[in-house]
């Protein structure tokens, strides 16, 4: 049976973690590559690096990444933040990397996720969708959460299906960073209303926060970042404690 | 040991060679016919569309020289499809090496393409041995290979299907061993050491 995946997801700047990573005897913690090898040995089933650096030799830091990370690690990985163009796609799947994923740059030109598939399939692109919920609406946002368009996360999410994207992941910002659990209601409205997986983003905080958002909230992978960095959550013993809910893990 | 991964325009190459580097062999990635002719084992990886790949194969030539390759070989993926008698993505001829069809998996209640960490049943050796049965693989992939004579390994998503092949010197995994943590490399090492 298919498993649900969990995956931890790596904030990179200029090719190095940038939020503090803190495992117990764990020297290299700067290092998203090394990171990423301890992530997968600890049995996490795909990592997601997302690149924050400005500069312009980005895409080069980026391919420099995935090279690296495609060397030392034997699970899936998407890269992240700033893809704009079909050759940063390209280059990256070429140093080895299994999809990108899109935000601000699918929201402002959506045939881009189009020209994507087309290319090299849906499963490469991963629409990456920031919403926040205000009076029981959910709204889209630009620009890492700056800039509300006002698009509707649910006519959005499906806009992107029909557009070719192979997977949605979706972060609730106002569960993000809180530590209360996932956006179950709404996550299992986006499983309704789409056909393509969909990953739970933002607001785990306990292994139980996982158990809910599979149980509830019917996602097919859950993304978490300093639960994970902080060593608050073990990925082996939260399987383990997964398949004792009766979740079917790898 | 030569190695040799056939080179074509399949996206996942440096993923296969850093797979094989990491069980100690180093590959050679070419479309050279002499070189991959006197390789031990050759590997055919494949991500991308059935009906363009094949007609990139014939115009290189490549399709009846795959076909009558004597040393073992491992299509990957998209190679597996390619390997069976013909494919519905493209409706197109493939290298009829199984004799087996290859059709998209019918719309319903779950997900497609197939996504993510999927175990695999019924392995045969040699190139699984019982340590892998029932172990996680990764699979991306919306067409499938029924259940057939060549079938050396079974999944089951939306239907069962095939994970693997073998026929002769021929081997095929629809997932991808080089992606798919340490089962993936024990499978590698398999073959590399048939």
């Amino acid at each position: 049976m298919l498993a649900k995946r969990i995956i931890p997801c790596l904030d990179v700047k200029d090719g190095k973690t940038v939020k503090g990573v803190n495992f117990i005897n764990f020297r290299d913690a700067g290092d998203p590559v090394a990171l990423a090898a301890e992530y997968s040995r600890k049995g996490a089933d795909e990592i997601v690096f997302l690149d924050i650096t400005a500069s312009h030799e980005k895409r080069k830091t980026l391919t420099d990444l995935a090279r690296r990370v495609a060397a030392e690690v034997n699970i899936p990985f998407t890269i992240g933040g700033g893809v704009r163009e079909l050759e940063d796609v390209s280059a990256l799947l070429a140093a080895g990397a299994d999809k990108v994923s899109l935000n601000s740059s699918a929201l402002k030109n959506p045939n881009f996720i189009t020209e994507i598939a087309k290319n090299f399939g849906s499963q490469v692109c991963v629409c990456a969708i920031d919403a926040k919920e205000n009076n029981g609406k959910w709204t889209c946002y630009l620009n890492g959460g700056r800039i509300d368009t006002g698009k509707d996360l649910f006519v959005w999410a499906k806009e992107a299906e029909n557009l070719g994207a192979g997977e949605i992941l979706f972060t609730s910002m106002n569960h993000d960073g809180v530590k209360t659990g996932f956006a179950n209601e709404a996550l299992a409205k986006l499983g309704q209303i789409v056909n393509i997986p969909v990953i739970a983003s933002g607001g785990a905080g306990s292994k139980e926060h996982f158990k809910d958002v599979f149980l509830l909230g019917h996602a097919d992978a859950a993304l978490a970042a300093s639960v994970f960095h902080f060593g608050e959550i073990d990925i082996s013993e939260l399987k383990t404690y997964l398949r004792g809910n009766r979740i079917v893990v790898r | 040991m030569k190695v040799v991964i056939i080179k074509y325009n399949a996206g996942n190459i440096f993923s296969v060679t850093s797979a094989l580097k990491r069980i100690g062999v180093e590959a050679v990635i070419t479309d050279d016919k002499n070189i991959i002719s006197s390789a031990d084992k050759v590997i055919f990886p494949g991500v991308g569309e059935a009906g363009t790949t094949m007609r990139y194969l014939k115009a290189k030539n490549l399709d009846f020289f795959i076909k009558n390759l004597k040393q073992p070989v491992l299509g990957i993926c998209l190679g597996m499809q390619l390997m069976c008698k013909k494919s519905e993505e493209g409706n197109v001829e493939c290298l009829g090496i199984f004799d087996e069809d290859v059709q998209k998996f019918p719309a319903g209640s779950l997900k497609i393409p197939h996504m993510g960490w999927n175990n695999i049943t019924k392995v045969k050796e040699p190139l699984f041995n019982k340590t892998l049965e029932n172990e996680y693989v990764y699979f991306v992939h919306s067409y499938y290979v029924s259940l057939g004579t060549d079938t050396i390994a079974s999944a089951e998503y939306i239907l069962p299907f095939s994970a693997a092949l073998n026929k002769n010197n021929f081997y095929a995994t629809q997932f991808h061993p080089e992606k798919s943590g340490d089962a993936g490399e024990r499978i590698l090492k398999n073959f590399i050491y048939l």
